[in-house]
């Protein structure tokens, strides 16, 4: 049963470790960032070679479970001497999957880029650095950003998988606090509660990021 | 790695992509049936229909799927209700993904063309002649390439109910390398492959079906 008592002594232990939650999330979404911006770019390279290499990277990391890379990162990098902590190997883990989704949404967002602003940029002597940031970059960019915002909410409801790898969040600190108390109900709800309250306000503000976007 | 190892474990890997295979399609028939049902009541002329299934909906995307799963096997049971670990797995991947399944029904059926719906009703054909033989066949097709990611992210998430005790792939993996650890890498790159090779085949199946369901359209 539900008791208010135990609920409240609780909260402040999950509370505490929030921030681990957010943090990881933050780290984890500009390492997508940067590497899905990364594998779009290669997977557009003119070394044919280089851009299926990376294309079938890209869905193999996309469509295998990003608990059993965790794992891998985990428990198999150190068999050949390779050794991170927990924490680090979860941002690895998340941002590096999570990378391979951003990678498709800069790929929608550069394709939808006009063929006349690659040529205007050609006419006036663009080189290709320039090309790409100063034209095709802020032009692909700028309409992505509320998908760019979902991921980030995605990626942070994904976090409480990082307590498989041993990552104190509060995920974890609702397992340990349930297998030293058989008290399941109370810590696992407030758990979810709290993923609630801060992943549905961002989603609606994504959506009305969203809206004003799509009416400039 | 040599060869004889491999195949080694290449016996109980395969008997842990069994089991994740036949969690795979239960919970992806449950996932179909609840997207449609929360799809439709989401455009339920009965507000009450609409707002209980906007907040099943909502509720289900706004946690991840494993605190649901958790809090189905280990929480549940405190409240009096005892589910096995397949049926708390099943249960938790289904109206997880069927809630992300109901918004593609939705948008789907949204995204039919007016005109067809009223040329069905300038036909004289009733709410439910207009569903089957007009709306649903054009937005079925319009479902399929969502769908088909979103049984990508099941299958992904399946992998999941190896954490209550499910002895799917995932499982059989770990439970292999605690006696082989220094095979840690092969075990695990083995069954990465295996995902991937039931993910290929999936996208397949799925891009067949859309051949289907289109022949003979524009």
């Amino acid at each position: 049963m539900w008791n208010w008592e135990f609920a409240m002594s609780v909260l402040p232990k999950l509370l505490s470790v929030i921030h681990i939650t957010i943090i990881t999330t933050i780290l984890a979404f500009f390492l997508a960032l940067i590497l899905g911006l990364l594998l779009a770019l290669g997977r557009r390279t003119r070394l044919k070679p280089l851009a299926w290499a990376v294309a079938l990277a890209t869905e193999f990391i996309r469509s295998t479970p990003l608990l059993i890379q965790l794992y891998f990162l985990y428990f198999a990098l150190p068999v050949y001497g390779i050794h991170f902590s927990a924490l680090t190997i979860g941002v690895l883990g998340l941002g590096i999957h999570y990378s391979t989704y951003l990678s498709e949404v800069y790929r929608s967002g550069i394709e939808a880029v006009s063929k006349g602003q690659w040529e205007a940029a050609t006419a006036l002597n663009f080189s290709r650095w320039k090309t790409w940031t100063k034209i095709i970059l802020p032009q692909a960019i700028r309409p992505i950003t509320p998908v760019l915002g979902n991921y980030l909410i995605v990626m942070f409801k994904e976090t409480p998988l990082l307590s498989t790898i041993t990552v104190v969040e509060m995920m974890a600190t609702a397992k340990m606090i349930g297998a030293a108390s058989f008290r399941y109900v109370e810590a696992f709800t407030i758990v979810g509660l709290l993923f609630l309250l801060l992943s549905y306000p961002s989603a609606l503000l994504v959506r009305r990021l969203e809206a004003r976007i799509s009416l400039k | 790695m040599n060869t004889d190892a491999g195949a080694g474990f290449l016996a109980p890997l395969m008997s842990g992509a069994g089991m994740t295979a036949q969690i795979f399609a239960y919970s992806a028939v449950l996932t179909i049936v609840i997207a449609f049902l929360a799809g439709f009541g989401r455009m339920s002329k009965y507000a009450p229909i609409r707002i209980a299934t906007a907040v099943y909906v909502e509720f289900f995307r706004g946690t991840s799927l494993m605190i649901q799963l958790f809090w189905l096997f280990f929480a549940l049971p405190l409240l009096g209700l005892e589910l096995t670990p397949l049926a708390a797995g099943l249960v938790a991947l289904a109206f997880n993904y069927g809630a992300y399944g109901s918004e593609i029904v939705r948008s789907s059926i949204q995204a039919v063309p007016k005109g067809q719906v009223e040329a069905a009703i300038a036909l004289n054909m009733t709410p439910f002649q207009r569903m089957k033989k007009i709306v649903l066949p054009q937005a079925v097709a319009m479902m399929l390439p969502a769908f088909g990611n979103l049984l990508i992210e099941l299958l992904k998430g399946t992998s999941l109910v190896s954490l209550i005790t499910l002895a799917d792939l995932t499982f059989k993996g770990m439970l292999l390398r605690t006696f082989d650890i220094s095979s840690t890498p092969q075990i695990l790159g083995l069954v990465l492959i295996m995902y991937f090779v039931m993910a290929a085949v999936l996208t397949l199946g799925v891009r067949l079906l859309e051949k289907l369901v289109t022949a003979g359209r524009a």
